[in-house]
């Protein structure tokens, strides 16, 4: 099991054509995701990497069933480009996007209210499921299919995360880039929500940094929804305040959004904080001890040797079984999401 | 990217938000010209840097004569303006903004910014107005007024009498207020800021509600579509460091330690500032070299490093995602013998093509120390920068 995204997933890249769409859909499609078709207005009627190229995502989604985006429309258009999207009926955008103008996502944010779609960032390397499917930028080979949910505001950040869990033999069901703005789709706490109801995730690392208040969100959300060990990581203990470290939601304003302030939410909210990237990994090895088989021997060489292209060689012959009180938990969280849900609405 | 108080009032004024009479000189006879000009026998000579905290800092000076608008004008052209928010080196002074004194009989504070929380844009705001918010807000919270506006009905009449009746104005002021709050509404949107302050707005002897200070902060991302905001852009402002690092498409922020770091990725670059602090070292920078780093930008960014006197180590941290490895090692190779780097230099990489990579490093026959991950570069990277230390001393 994995959230948002599967080998079933249908999906297609929006700024298909162009320098960034064509390089990272081709890396997709060797990866094994199912990209059935591109977007590039004017280019209908072409054929680009050997798919179908659309006007327009309402046409892509009609003739493809695509029910997945990603986006690499430059910034200007990037947001015209979200709405578009939603529009045509697509369950989940990714939007790799960077630099989009903070006011055109305020616009987007409360557009988006009208749909059934999410959002994933903008600014962020994507989405990927092991073994399944990636949609995004992050290198597909250092991942391995395993049991271990992975969301973060930071792209290489979250690939050291990967890195560590691949080398351990824990593996990753799914890892979900947020981005680093400071106005986005899916936050922390909608990414923690679903990895508490899948079956196939045991653990979870969050990876945070300075910046607004989503860290102290994600960790009250924790503390009265989660039952899967969380291990968290804030970076930008050193950062200076009122400087914007390279993230446009990465700015410490007004004294609000420190490491400190973040730290000590999720350390309330019985949260295994690291202060040392480098430690997420043997820090969820250790909260899943007992919890999950791994098999480090194998994985350390799988990750070390196995080309870009081949990812699939990654994933484990065989997956843990599911343990006994799975079904018990998941009807658990269920009922505890739907108590939430009237709380939150 | 910040504007000067003078900039911001222009748009004010375009935007018909009320402000006093002011002309912006650079030199003291201008600035008695713009005094003699304005008229009345009181005006305020302020500092034009991208700062705040400048009346603390003796930036802004009261005067009662032309004499003595040209003795303030004189004593602060040219000089540097150090304020609790420009660090110890401080702000040039280039120009100065002269000002029609205004009798105040009040002081407010507002502002229009994001509401990172709801996504929505909000205006703050204040019957304490001159003093830090920050602190307004921390030592007593209900004295804050706040209005969120939704995006596609913009700012309500309701919303801006909910905030001039908060903050006690009364008959005439209120349509005043609502003309600028509307005026700072529209501004925001046209003109792609991410911040619009005003401290302190004013209720004036004669009852007028007025801007007495402007700030503005344009949102960087949308500054390609501000064709007209980015000719206030004023590069002597900015850490000429910082501004460097951005012609190379580098994203530099300078600190005060000694340990440089060229990282790729925002994410990566702060978690090893901060590995450098938890290993007992002090980061000198952040730098972060992005996701297309080719040998020319991982060049550039070795003389930005080294252009820093400070530095005694340089540590390089990359993930190669995209960017591969070993062209990462061939850009830090061609640095390391073009730039003459003295210092030690600590480099980790991995990810896609690592091992390559760190066959190359190994076989340039230069000392480059090799590290097998985050902590261990962070500790090597420590240990020999306070060697340095120790042979300096």
């Amino acid at each position: 099991m994995s959230i948002l995204l599967s080998r079933h997933s249908r999906v297609i890249c929006q700024g298909f054509t162009g320098k960034q769409g064509t390089f990272h859909s081709e890396q997709c499609i060797a990866y094994g995701t199912r990209v059935v078709g591109g977007v590039t207005p004017g280019r209908a009627g072409q054929t680009h990497l050997g798919l179908p190229v659309f006007n327009s995502a309402h046409k892509a989604v009609e003739k493809t069933g695509a029910d997945v985006s990603m986006i690499y429309v430059p910034a200007g258009g990037a947001a015209d480009a979200i709405l578009e999207a939603a529009d045509a009926g697509i369950k989940l955008i990714v939007c790799i996007t960077e630099g989009i103008p903070v006011n055109d996502m305020i616009r987007v944010k409360e557009a988006l209210k009208d749909y059934a779609a999410r959002l994933v960032g903008p600014n962020c390397p994507g989405v990927i499921t092991p073994g399944e499917a990636k949609v995004g930028i992050m290198p597909g080979f250092i991942h391995q299919a395993g049991r271990v949910g992975i969301v973060s505001r930071s792209g290489t950040l979250t690939y050291e995360a990967v890195f560590q869990t691949t080398r351990l033999g824990l593996g990753q069901s799914t890892c979900v880039g947020i981005g680093g703005d400071p106005v986005r789709g899916m936050n922390f706490v909608d990414v923690l929500a679903l990895f508490e109801s899948d079956p196939g995730t045991d653990g979870v690392i969050m990876v945070g940094e300075i910046g607004g208040s989503d860290e102290e969100a994600g960790a009250e959300f924790i503390r009265e929804h989660l039952t899967k060990p969380v291990v968290a990581y804030i970076a930008g203990v050193t950062a200076p305040p009122g400087k914007r470290m390279g993230h446009a939601g990465a700015v410490i304003a007004g004294g609000k959004g420190t490491a400190a302030d973040k730290y000590a939410a999720l350390e309330r909210a019985g949260v295994r904080t690291v202060h040392s990237p480098a430690e997420l990994g043997s820090a969820m090895a250790e909260a899943l001890k007992g919890r999950i088989r791994v098999r480090p021997a194998h994985a350390r060489s799988a990750a070390r040797t196995v080309p870009p292209a081949k990812p699939a060689a990654t994933r484990p012959a065989v997956r843990p079984p599911p343990r006994k009180p799975a079904s018990a938990k998941a009807s658990g969280s269920a009922s505890r999401k739907a108590g939430r849900s009237n709380k939150r609405r | 990217m910040n504007l000067h108080e003078f900039q911001a009032k222009e748009l004010f004024r375009r935007y018909g938000i009320a402000v006093p009479e002011g002309r912006v000189a650079s030199t003291g006879a201008e600035a008695v010209a713009a005094a003699e000009a304005l008229g009345g026998n009181l005006w305020v000579v302020k500092a034009q840097v991208h700062a705040g905290g400048r009346g603390k800092a003796g930036g802004v000076k009261l005067c009662r004569s032309v004499e003595e608008v040209r003795a303030a004008s004189d004593a602060l052209l040219g000089t540097r303006l150090v304020t609790k928010q420009t660090g110890p080196d401080g702000l040039p002074i280039h120009q100065v903004y002269v000002e029609v004194g205004s009798p105040i009989a009040r002081e407010l504070y507002l502002s229009l910014l994001l509401n990172r929380d709801r996504s929505r844009l909000a205006f703050i705001a204040s019957a304490a107005g001159g003093m830090d918010i920050e602190e307004v807000a921390a030592r007593t919270p209900d004295r804050i007024l706040r209005v969120e506006i939704h995006p596609a009905a913009g700012l309500a009449g309701y919303q801006c009498r909910l905030l001039a009746f908060g903050l006690g104005l009364t008959g005439a002021q209120i349509a005043q207020f609502e003309t600028i709050a509307r005026g700072i509404y529209k501004l925001y949107v046209d003109n792609d800021c991410s911040l619009v302050e005003v401290n302190p707005l004013i209720v004036t002897k004669d009852g007028v509600v007025l801007a007495l200070d402007a700030k503005i902060n344009i949102d960087p991302n949308a500054v390609f579509r501000q064709p007209s905001i980015a000719n206030y852009r004023d590069p002597s402002q900015e850490d000429p460091m910082e501004r460097e690092a951005s012609e190379h498409d580098l994203n530099y922020v300078s600190l005060d330690g000694d340990i440089a770091c060229m990282v790729n990725g925002a994410g990566l670059a702060m978690a090893t500032m901060d590995l450098i602090k938890l290993h007992g070292g002090q980061p000198a920078n952040f730098l972060d070299v992005g996701g297309g780093a080719t040998p020319e930008r991982v060049t550039a960014a070795f003389k930005l490093i080294l252009s820093n006197v400070r530095v005694r180590a340089i540590l390089v941290n990359i993930f190669g995602g995209i960017v591969r490895c070993d062209i990462i090692a061939e850009g830090v190779i061609a640095a390391v013998k073009t730039t003459g780097v003295t210092v030690p230099v600590i480099v980790r990489l991995e990810g896609t093509n690592a091992d390559v990579a760190r066959q190359q490093l190994a076989n340039s026959g230069l000392a480059i120390t090799p590290a097998s991950d985050l902590a261990d570069a962070a500790s090597k990277a420590v240990r020999l920068a306070a060697g340095r230390q120790g042979q300096a001393a």
